[in-house]
């Protein structure tokens, strides 16, 4: 197996490279090296930070030297080449149906489909979490079907609602914080995946699976009620 | 228990403790001071921990007042026009604010942001155990926005400080503001050597739309060797991007944790204040340094601001000629409140 590149994107922080393509394999090495950095991080390593096919950790330099940084990680990389933890799959409910799902009708011209054929394939994917980025709880999912894969649109739309489901330039994402965007709003979640009062603000990791489950409009809102009672509708493991 | 009120505020004013660490995996910045140094500096001179709570003054301005008892301040800024109720003191200065009278803090020439510690602590409820605030994601600080007129911020174990204002001494906060240092890369090989030479020399014109996610530089647009889409990777503080247009951006407190352009350099953390006290329209060049230079750096700052806070008293040090002017004997300096007419 290659040995990454190390790159420094300045005296606080190394890019552990491993490629540069968006691949679930190469996603599992970086993964991997998280991982075992979690179970043995060296005294001074302050925050790992999972990309698609990198891994940037940040650190104090004046208690860990690079050098020592760099002898970490290599003999790491060397010995924890396959992840060991499982990745959960996530179950979360999403509406596609007015006025949630606003661009459904568009994506659908764009993509050349009907409205029912845009919500039935986003539905029947399994998503990989590859990373979070851009805002709070914004994870980058893999799995798209090709049919909806269509580029972002050149000048963004105004802000999504919270907790959007949407699609674009061949991914998908759970946009948690109301943003314009260039991406296609298909949907929304009641769940949170981002949550900054709760004990658990994250709940979701790079490399776990998330399912999407078509809920109808007056179930979308009895689910938002019982989320913000505390009560997650996130479900671990396919829907029944 | 002290209140501190916000009388008036312009836009742009934020609290910011040293950050919100640990979230960036969830794609959550940690904000935080855009000028760390300066930051810390006015912390340790009221007392605080270094990465304590304090009011980060935009060029906006701010006047605050104080209720329920005399309250210790310090303020740090290079530049910053400061009166406590129409008395000039330093930009640089320690003083107690009693209930009635009002410090109000003002741009200047030079510099693009102040910071204001009281002696006690900001008694707001943390988010992810912080109070730094992410406008953007509406978190932290006060109900996640910037401070506005009427803002009440309550101040736990408050405490008055010396009666007289005195001046920080801080000599550190006096950076050249022409030359910001960098560490090359992480993407440096999607340039070619003459554009990276390009690049270090500049100069680049600080753009006024600047703000706390990002610097935006003007000058001669760079060109990239290898196209200027990357696949998503992590973004550090001070990370310089070069997207399409060949014009650089130095992502700053607020940025976002991962970004899809080359980055050429990456300001050393010593720097980041430095660069964020650039007022739109001036203009700067870069320098490459090695980690270990830019390692040697930081231990410089953790010793200054391991030592002694240093402090002296408010004197008359520069006499305006219209104040002299004014004068018909000395007997001026002799009032027993000497800061009183100074003109800094």
């Amino acid at each position: 197996m290659s040995v990454p590149r190390l790159l420094d994107a300045g005296e606080a922080a190394l890019v552990v490279e491993f490629g540069n393509t968006v691949d679930p394999t190469l996603n599992d090495r970086v993964l991997a090296l998280d991982e075992a950095l979690a179970a043995d991080p060296p005294q001074g390593l302050r925050e790992r930070v999972p990309t698609y096919r990198s891994l940037m950790l940040h650190y104090d330099p004046l208690v860990l030297d690079r050098a020592r940084l760099v002898d970490h990680v290599l003999r790491l990389t060397g010995s924890a080449a396959a992840r060991t933890g499982a990745a959960t799959l996530w179950t979360l409910p999403c509406c596609y149906d007015a006025p949630h799902g606003e661009d459904v009708a568009e994506l659908a011209g764009r993509a050349g489909l009907s409205a029912e054929a845009v919500v039935a394939q986003h539905a029947a994917a399994t998503y990989r979490v590859y990373m979070y980025g851009f805002a709070p709880g914004f994870a980058y999912l893999g799995g798209l079907p090709e049919d909806l894969a269509v580029a972002r649109r050149a000048s963004p739309r105004p802000p999504h609602p919270r907790n959007a489901v949407v699609v674009g330039g061949g991914l998908a994402a759970v946009a948690t914080v109301p943003m314009p965007t260039g991406w296609y709003v298909v949907g929304a979640t009641p769940s949170r995946l981002y949550a900054p009062e709760r004990a658990e603000s994250f709940f979701v990791e790079a490399g776990d699976a998330i399912r999407f489950e078509p809920v109808d409009a007056a179930t979308f809102d009895a689910l938002v009620t019982r989320e913000a009672s505390g009560e997650p509708v996130a479900r671990r493991g396919l829907a029944t | 228990m002290s209140v501190l009120i916000i009388e008036a505020a312009g836009p742009g004013i934020t609290l910011q403790d040293g950050g919100r660490h640990g979230y960036l995996r969830y794609g959550f910045t940690a904000a935080g001071p855009m000028d760390p140094l300066m930051h810390a500096t006015a912390n340790r001179a009221a007392g605080n921990t270094l990465d304590a709570a304090a009011i980060e003054i935009s060029t906006g301005g701010v006047t605050v007042g104080v209720e329920g008892g005399p309250l210790g301040l310090a303020l740090a800024s290079t530049g910053f026009r400061i009166a406590l109720d129409g008395e000039p003191l330093p930009p640089a200065v320690a003083l107690t604010l009693e209930p009635g009278r009002s410090l109000v803090v003002r741009a200047g020439d030079t510099g693009s942001w102040g910071y204001l510690a009281v002696q006690g602590r900001l008694d707001l409820a943390p988010v992810l155990s912080s109070l730094a605030t992410h406008t953007r994601s509406s978190v932290g600080g006060l109900d996640g926005r910037g401070l506005a007129a009427g803002d009440r911020i309550p101040v736990a174990d408050g405490r008055p400080g010396e009666r007289a204002p005195h001046r920080l001494v801080a000599p550190w906060l006096d950076r050249a503001p022409d030359t910001v240092r960098v560490v090359l890369g992480p993407q440096d090989d999607y340039f070619a050597p003459d554009q990276v030479a390009a690049f270090l020399g500049g100069p680049w014109t600080v753009s006024p739309r600047g703000d706390r996610m990002a610097c935006f530089l003007d000058g001669t647009p760079l060109k990239h060797a290898r196209g200027h889409d990357i696949v998503s990777d992590g973004v550090a503080m001070g990370a310089i991007q070069v997207p399409g247009n060949g014009l650089p951006i130095v992502l700053m407190a607020d940025r976002q944790s991962t970004g899809g352009y080359p980055k050429i350099a990456t300001v050393i953390g010593p720097d980041l204040g430095r660069l964020a006290q650039v007022r739109g329209g001036a203009q700067i060049a870069f320098r490459a340094v090695s980690i270990a230079d830019a390692v040697a750096a930081r231990r410089g700052e953790v010793k200054v601001l391991c030592s002694p806070a240093a402090r002296e008293p408010v004197v008359r040090t520069d006499f305006a000629p219209d104040f002299l002017l004014g004068l018909n004997l000395v007997d001026g300096v002799t009032d027993g409140r000497p800061w009183e007419h100074t003109h800094w």
